[in-house]
C-alpha cells in the first residue's frame, strides 16, 4: 500500500476553564476536499499525537456546518474564522488551530460566548411587540430597505469581529461590533423604531459604541460581509443626536 | 454621572481637536516664523508670551485640556487593547496602533519640552527667544528628538481627526472615510513640512 498522505495540525488545547493551554501537534490522514472539522473528526477517531502517544480527543463546538450558526469559530493559522469554512487545501500547513482567547476558554477550542449576548441585552437587540392584546400589523418597510436591513441581519453572532478587535478583551467592556451593527438593524426597523431611544441608551452605557477605536479589523473578517465600521460610524452620529436631544430637550427624544 | 464613559470619550475626542489640534498648529506656525529671520522669530515669540490674560489662556486652552487627553489617552493606550498586527495586519489597524505609540511619544516629549523652555524661563535660568531653541536644537541628539517627536505628534493629530470624524459620525460611508484619509494623509504632509522646516532653520545658524 502506498504510503498515506498527512497533514499536520498543531493545537492549542487546554483542559478546562482554568487550566493552563499547552500545544499538541497531530498528523492526520490526508483526503481531498477536506476541511478542519474534518480533520479534526479524525482525531477524535484516533486520538493519538504526533509522538504516538494516546491522547483526549480534541474538543470543539460546530452545529450547521455551512456557515450560518457561526458555532464551529477558531482561530486558523492565526486568523478567526469558522472551522467549516476552512478548505484544507487552501491553508498553509502545519495548519495551527487555537480557541479564540478573547473569550473565555470552556475546553480545547470551545468558548463561552456569553459576552456577545450581554451586549444584546445591553442594546436591546430585539423587536418588543408582545402584549395583552393583538396590536394588529406594524408599519410596512419599504423593499429597498429591506434588501438593505437584511445585509444587516446576517450577523451570526459568531464573534470573529470580537476576536479580530484589538479593544475587546477580559480588561475591556466593549461590547464589540456585532451589538452596535444589531442596534442599527432593530433602530431602523419600522416597528424596532419606535424604541430607539432605548437602543441608543444602551450604547451610552458603560462599554458602549464609544468603546470603538477604529481598528476595523471587524468588517475585514467579518465571514458574512456586514459593513460593521459604517454601522459603527452610524451609532456614533445617532448616539450623539441622542445625547444633544436629552441635554437640550426634544419632543421627540422618548 | 450618567454615562461617564461615553461623555469622557466624547470630551476625549473633541479636546484633541479643539483646542489642542488647533493649539498644535498655532504653535508650529508662529514657530515658523524663524524661516523670516531671528528678529522675525522674536517679535512672534514676544506678541504670543505678551496677549492679554496669557496665563488664563494657558491653563484653559493648553495645559487642562492637554492633562485630560494625555490621562485619558494612557489609560487607553496601556489599559485596554490587546495589539494584534500580526495576525491582521490591515492599514487601519496599524493606524490605530501607531496613533497609541505616537500618543506616548507626544506625552514624554511635551513633558520634556515644558520642562526645558516653559520650566526653565519661569526659573530664570534662560531667556525666551531665538537663542534659547537655537541652543537645543543644535545639540545632535535634541535635534533628532524634536525631529521624531515632532512628526509622531503631527501623526497623532492628523490620523486623530480622522478617529475625530468617524467618532462624531461625520464620516460613516466607506467611501467617506476613504476621502476622509486623503483629506488627513494632505495635513500630515503638510503640517509635518511646518515644523521640520522650523527645525532645520535653527540649526543653520543666524
Amino acid at each position: 500500500m502506498a504510503e498515506q498522505k498527512t497533514v499536520t495540525f498543531i493545537i492549542t488545547r487546554q483542559d478546562g476553564p482554568d487550566s493552563a493551554p499547552y500545544e499538541e501537534t497531530f498528523h492526520i490522514p490526508y483526503r481531498p476536499n477536506m476541511n478542519v472539522i474534518s480533520a479534526l473528526m479524525e482525531i477524535q477517531k484516533n486520538p493519538v499525537n504526533a509522538n504516538g502517544e494516546k491522547t483526549s480527543a480534541v474538543q470543539w463546538d460546530m452545529n450547521c456546518l455551512e456557515e450560518v450558526c457561526g458555532a464551529c469559530s477558531m482561530v486558523i493559522n492565526g486568523t478567526a474564522r469558522q472551522s467549516c469554512a476552512a478548505l484544507v487545501d487552501q491553508l498553509d500547513q502545519p495548519v495551527r488551530l487555537a480557541p479564540m482567547d478573547t473569550f473565555p476558554v470552556v475546553r480545547d477550542l470551545i468558548i463561552d460566548r456569553e459576552r456577545m449576548f450581554d451586549a444584546l441585552k445591553q442594546i436591546k437587540g430585539w423587536v418588543p411587540i408582545d402584549g395583552t392584546h393583538d396590536l394588529g400589523p406594524g408599519p410596512r418597510m419599504p423593499e429597498k430597505k429591506r434588501q438593505w436591513a437584511y445585509e444587516l441581519s446576517k450577523c451570526m453572532t459568531c464573534g470573529v469581529c470580537l476576536e479580530a478587535c484589538p479593544n475587546v478583551n477580559d480588561k475591556s467592556t466593549f461590547i464589540g461590533p456585532a451589538a452596535i451593527s444589531q442596534a442599527r438593524l432593530f433602530n431602523s426597523h419600522p416597528t424596532g423604531e419606535m424604541n430607539k431611544s432605548e437602543r441608543l441608551e444602551g450604547l451610552m452605557e458603560e462599554g458602549g459604541v464609544l468603546g470603538c477605536g477604529n481598528a476595523q479589523n471587524c468588517v475585514e473578517v467579518c465571514p458574512k460581509g456586514i459593513p460593521l465600521t459604517t454601522s459603527i460610524a452610524s451609532m456614533n452620529r445617532a448616539t450623539l443626536v441622542q445625547s444633544f436631544k436629552n441635554f437640550f430637550g426634544s419632543d421627540n427624544a422618548h | 454621572m450618567e454615562h461617564r464613559e461615553y461623555f469622557n470619550r466624547r470630551l476625549h475626542s473633541l479636546l484633541g481637536v479643539v483646542p489642542i489640534g488647533l493649539f498644535v498648529v498655532q504653535h508650529l506656525i508662529i514657530n515658523h516664523f524663524v524661516v523670516y529671520g531671528e528678529e522675525s522669530f522674536n517679535k512672534a515669540a514676544n506678541f504670543m508670551a505678551s496677549l492679554p490674560f496669557v496665563t488664563a489662556l494657558e491653563i484653559f486652552v493648553i495645559y487642562l485640556p492637554i492633562l485630560f487627553h494625555a490621562i485619558l489617552g494612557v489609560y487607553i493606550a496601556f489599559n485596554v487593547p490587546t495589539y494584534n498586527n500580526k495576525s491582521y495586519g490591515y492599514f487601519r489597524n496599524w493606524m490605530y496602533t501607531l496613533q497609541r505609540i505616537t500618543g506616548i511619544i507626544t506625552l514624554v516629549f511635551i513633558a520634556w519640552h515644558v520642562y526645558q523652555t516653559k520650566v526653565q524661563v519661569a526659573l530664570g535660568n534662560v531667556e525666551l527667544d531665538y537663542n534659547l531653541m537655537a541652543d537645543i536644537l543644535n545639540q545632535p541628539f535634541f535635534f533628532w528628538f524634536y525631529i521624531v517627536s515632532v512628526i509622531a505628534i503631527v501623526f497623532h493629530l492628523a490620523n486623530g481627526l480622522w478617529s475625530f470624524c468617524v467618532h462624531w459620525g461625520i464620516a460613516q460611508s466607506p467611501r467617506a472615510q476613504q476621502i476622509v484619509t486623503y483629506i488627513t494623509v494632505g495635513v500630515f504632509f503638510v503640517v509635518s513640512y511646518i515644523g521640520i522646516r522650523t527645525i532645520i532653520e535653527f540649526t543653520m545658524g543666524a
